[in-house]
């Protein structure tokens, strides 16, 4: 997030798209909800009609992966009405007449007719919008899970910059991290081309900061992201894979190829703190302790790098992940050991500046939010304040290009998939609570009562689900919350998995699949 | 402006109760209903004061300081009146304390002590025995609500999802869903910020067996979504036994159903205990030495024959950030290799 979480209070408009944050980030949903109260108006563009949609100005029901399209159209409608900040496009951002010259393509009645929502509608949200003092948009896979993604962040934050909202409080282009620390593995350089802080490998001086302060040689080669290092698992050009804390065989897009790759790779050791789909290929399973039974921090979607606190010893003879991986780096011939995760901290402010002025001291009672560049530096509420980063924000124009799989004869719905609130990721921990199994027990397919009628469906029965890579049976659940040729299923259970069906293909700079998009047919199970 | 406490003179800023004048002059009130966080209601009446020329006691947390204003906190008149508020409040609520899980972190029980309340002197009609209870994480047992309303106010105000409200009147009244359907049939997330809220034991979890003065807490980051909620571990022993919300954080004291009751992973009988190495096809129990040594061994073939870029390896975005940074640093600066990735696309 550009901004922080209690910021949306004081907010006069949200643009929420492509995020259900009630049920994906609950806390952030209800601040939104207080927000409203405040006086805040809301915009919901979602395939489904999810909760907040309830509380919405206007709801626009896209249709999936053409949020691009969406976007382009609201922006069209500000520059027709002159809506847009022309002192700030002027003083703070860059490259505005490509913009005007893509965007005046992008009519209220052709964008209309492409994402299956009204015009009236589009100009409504674009006023609510950009007529706004403070308004924030915030997104989360509904706007990246696509071929296109890049492109659609791209259009986020050129409708961000057109309205003056990037730099400013209770505004910004505000992405809902899913995970604990999703944020924090991004930060410390769990990327193939991004060293701790987002330092690029390809850069020498980079690479000779690092040698020396680690006093070891690295390679300045950008890595493997994740469906091309299961590609080369699959090719035999991986041999050796580490997994930690993952479960790629519920959470990973055409699960019958990750299944193939990891039943082809040489070596697999998985460090978890549960068997998993994943660790049953494993060759060394390493027990890991849970975040109760040790010491370190999350970095949350607000960049606040908190404390994780040991309240328990270890189960067993698991261990914490920082000292298995120490001891295993030991164990290679790389001698270093900290004897407390503060000591790991503290080395990774060292080489990091937006981390540089933590340490386990100073974030004792309050997280701090980065960039923090020094002990004295306060952190950092909102970023581009005096300036966009960069010098300029930048306007990246996109195209609306469908998605990389459209409905057709065969498969003719549109499959989309996304989490519930009861279960995390792929229930690895959720699946193990009896009230939340209770609530939320099993894999179900959403789908619009006239589609089921039309198929003689009936709320609970058996389906089965094929897509050009898979097939599964769920049951189905009829909903007036999704439109007739769209089917919806979470993705956390192994059994009925959302991913056997899901399409590999991605986006050609972030590397992200297009999870959100796939075609399929169902039928009925006799 | 100036007002006068119990003979004392304190500054205070305009547009402040009295209670939150008490309480940064140090005085504690009791209160039942009171909330920082939510709207004032005045429901419990315990934290009356006298407040020189004012016919009636005042409610502290819903009257707000005038210049020279003259409060008594703690006068004769002000804790006789306190003592029959719980003595009501008592006479209409079943003395279960030895078998109560809430014991021990009850404020009615700590007041009634505080103030010498042996037990109701109000006999008659009871509240109405309504027990809800199907709701898999928690219950409401409506003979022990004294209607302070925080559960119904925080739903509202906070969490705002309204699935609870108040239901008829006098003993009949209690906290309701619509149309009486249940909370499991209702609105309710299961967020349980209700129960984080309960000063007595009308809403407790379910399953809950321990004491509180056995326990100790343990605060930390909620290891579930990217909001980052800050938490109380309720650690008895070697288990993780309740969770509470932390007030002074971004999550403002309140959690979702992950959060707040989807702990019981942590002890599960399931999780792993001891490293295991496939052999013929079967996972067998190893010593660490031995997971090490095995790993170490086939490493340093593979590197050998097909060099640092046939390794790869998946980091985690559920670990800390020490542990992806030392992650990244074993493949780059220990194998050779960049080819590191984690769950951030998924």
């Amino acid at each position: 997030m550009t901004n922080s979480i209690e910021e949306i209070l004081n907010t006069d408009a949200m643009f929420v798209i492509g995020s259900n944050t009630t049920e994906n980030h609950p806390i952030i949903g209800s601040t939104m909800k207080q927000a409203i109260k405040n006086g805040a108006k809301l915009i919901v563009a979602d395939p489904r009609k999810i909760e907040l949609a309830d509380y919405a100005d206007v709801f626009l029901q896209l249709k999936p992966g053409t949020n691009i399209a969406l976007l382009n159209g609201m922006m069209n409608v500000i520059l027709e009405k002159g809506l847009q900040n022309k002192e700030y496009i002027e003083e703070r951002c860059e490259n505005f007449e490509e913009l005007k010259e893509i965007i005046k393509e992008y009519t209220p009645e052709r964008v209309a007719e492409i994402c299956g929502v009204n015009t009236e509608d589009i100009i409504k949200a674009a006023c609510i919008y950009a007529e706004a003092d403070k308004a924030g948009i915030y997104y989360t896979m509904g706007i990246t899970q696509h071929t296109t993604g890049t492109a659609g962040v791209m259009s986020v934050s050129n409708l961000a910059l057109l309205c003056g909202n990037v730099g400013k409080e209770s505004s910004g282009v505000n992405p809902l991290r899913g995970q604990n620390n999703v944020q924090g593995a991004c930060d410390m350089g769990g990327l193939p081309a991004d060293l701790p802080g987002y330092q690029k490998v390809f850069k020498p001086e980079v690479i000779e900061k690092f040698e020396k302060a680690w006093n070891a040689k690295l390679s300045s080669k950008v890595g493997m992201t994740i469906p091309e290092i299961f590609n080369g698992a699959h090719d035999g050009s991986i041999k050796f894979l580490y997994i930690m804390g993952e479960n790629p065989m519920v959470s990973d897009p055409d699960i019958n190829h990750v299944k193939k790759s990891l039943e082809n790779v040489d070596f697999l050791v998985v460090q978890d703190i549960f068997m998993t789909e994943t660790s049953a290929f494993a060759d060394v399973i390493l027990p890991a302790a849970s975040f109760a039974e040790k010491d370190g921090t999350f970095s949350n979607t607000e960049r606040r790098i908190q404390r994780v606190r040991k309240a328990i010893n270890p189960v067993g003879d698991s261990k914490p992940d920082w000292q298995i991986l120490m001891e295993l780096m030991n164990f290679l011939g790389y001698k270093k050991t900290y004897s407390n995760p503060s000591e790991i901290m503290d080395e990774i402010a060292s080489v990091t500046p937006s981390y540089g002025g933590i340490d386990y001291e100073r974030i004792e009672n309050v997280g701090i939010q980065w960039p923090c560049l020094d002990k004295n530096h306060p952190g950092t509420k909102y970023l581009h304040k005096t300036a966009i980063a960069r010098g300029r924000g930048l306007f990246m124009p996109a195209e609306y290009t469908e998605s990389a799989e459209i409905p057709d004869k065969n498969y003719p719905y549109v499959f989309t998939t996304g989490r519930i609130l009861y279960h995390y990721h792929t229930r690895t921990m959720t699946g193990r609570v009896d009230g939340i199994n209770q609530i939320a027990p099993s894999s179900y397919v959403e789908i619009n009562e006239t589609t089921a009628n039309r198929l003689g469906i009936e709320n609970g029965d058996r389906v089965k689900l094929t897509s050009r890579r898979g097939q599964i049976e769920t049951t189905a659940k009829i909903t007036e919350i999704i439109d007739d040729d769209v089917l919806f299923m979470p993705f956390h259970f192994a059994d009925g998995a959302a991913n056997y069906l899901t399409n590999s293909a991605a986006d050609p700079i972030a590397k992200i699949a297009e999870l959100k998009v796939a075609a399929v047919k169902i039928e009925k199970v006799n | 402006m100036n007002i006068i406490i119990n003979g004392t003179t304190y500054e205070v800023e305009k547009n402040t109760t009295i209670l939150q004048a008490c309480k940064n002059a140090g005085i504690d009130i009791p209160t039942l209903c009171h909330d920082e966080r939510l709207k004032p209601t005045s429901a419990c009446r315990l934290c009356l004061v006298e407040v020189e020329g004012t016919k009636n006691l005042v409610t502290s947390c819903s009257t707000m300081v005038k210049e020279n204003m003259v409060v008594h906190t703690h006068n004769e008149k002000v804790m006789k009146t306190r003592r029959d508020v719980l003595n009501l409040a008592i006479s209409n609520h079943p003395l279960e304390c030895l078998s109560c899980d809430k014991s021990g972190d009850c404020k009615l029980q700590d007041y009634c002590y505080e103030y010498g309340i042996l037990n109701g002197t109000y006999k008659g009609a009871m509240r109405t025995p309504k027990i809800d209870s199907s709701n898999p994480f928690y219950d409401y047992d409506a003979r022990k609500c004294i209607l302070c309303g925080l559960c119904v106010r925080v739903c509202d105000e906070l969490q705002c999802s309204n699935a609870i409200g108040f239901e008829d009147r006098g003993f009949e009244a209690n906290v309701s869903t619509p149309f009486n359907e249940g909370l499991i049939n209702s609105k309710c997330v299961s967020c349980g910020n209700c129960v984080s809220v309960c000063p007595v034991g009308a809403l407790t979890p379910k399953g809950q067996k321990f004491r509180h003065w056995e326990t100790s807490k343990v605060r930390t980051t909620c290891s579930y979504c990217g909001v980052g909620c800050q938490m109380d571990l309720v650690v008895k022993g070697k288990k993780i036994v309740d969770v509470e919300p932390a007030m002074d954080a971004i999550n403002n004291g309140l959690l979702c159903v992950k959060g707040k009751f989807a702990y019981k992973f942590i002890n599960h009988p399931d999780r792993l205990k001891t490293p295991l190495i496939k052999r013929n096809g079967k996972f067998e129990e190893a010593t660490w030495d031995e997971a090490y040594r095995y790993i170490t061994k086939k490493a340093t073939e593979i590197k050998e024959n097909y060099g640092p870029n046939s390794f790869a390896g998946l980091t985690s975005a559920r670990c800390t950030n020490e542990e992806n940074y030392l992650f990244q640093k074993l493949f780059r600066a220990v194998i050779g290799t960049n080819n590191i990735d984690h769950c951030a696309r998924l």
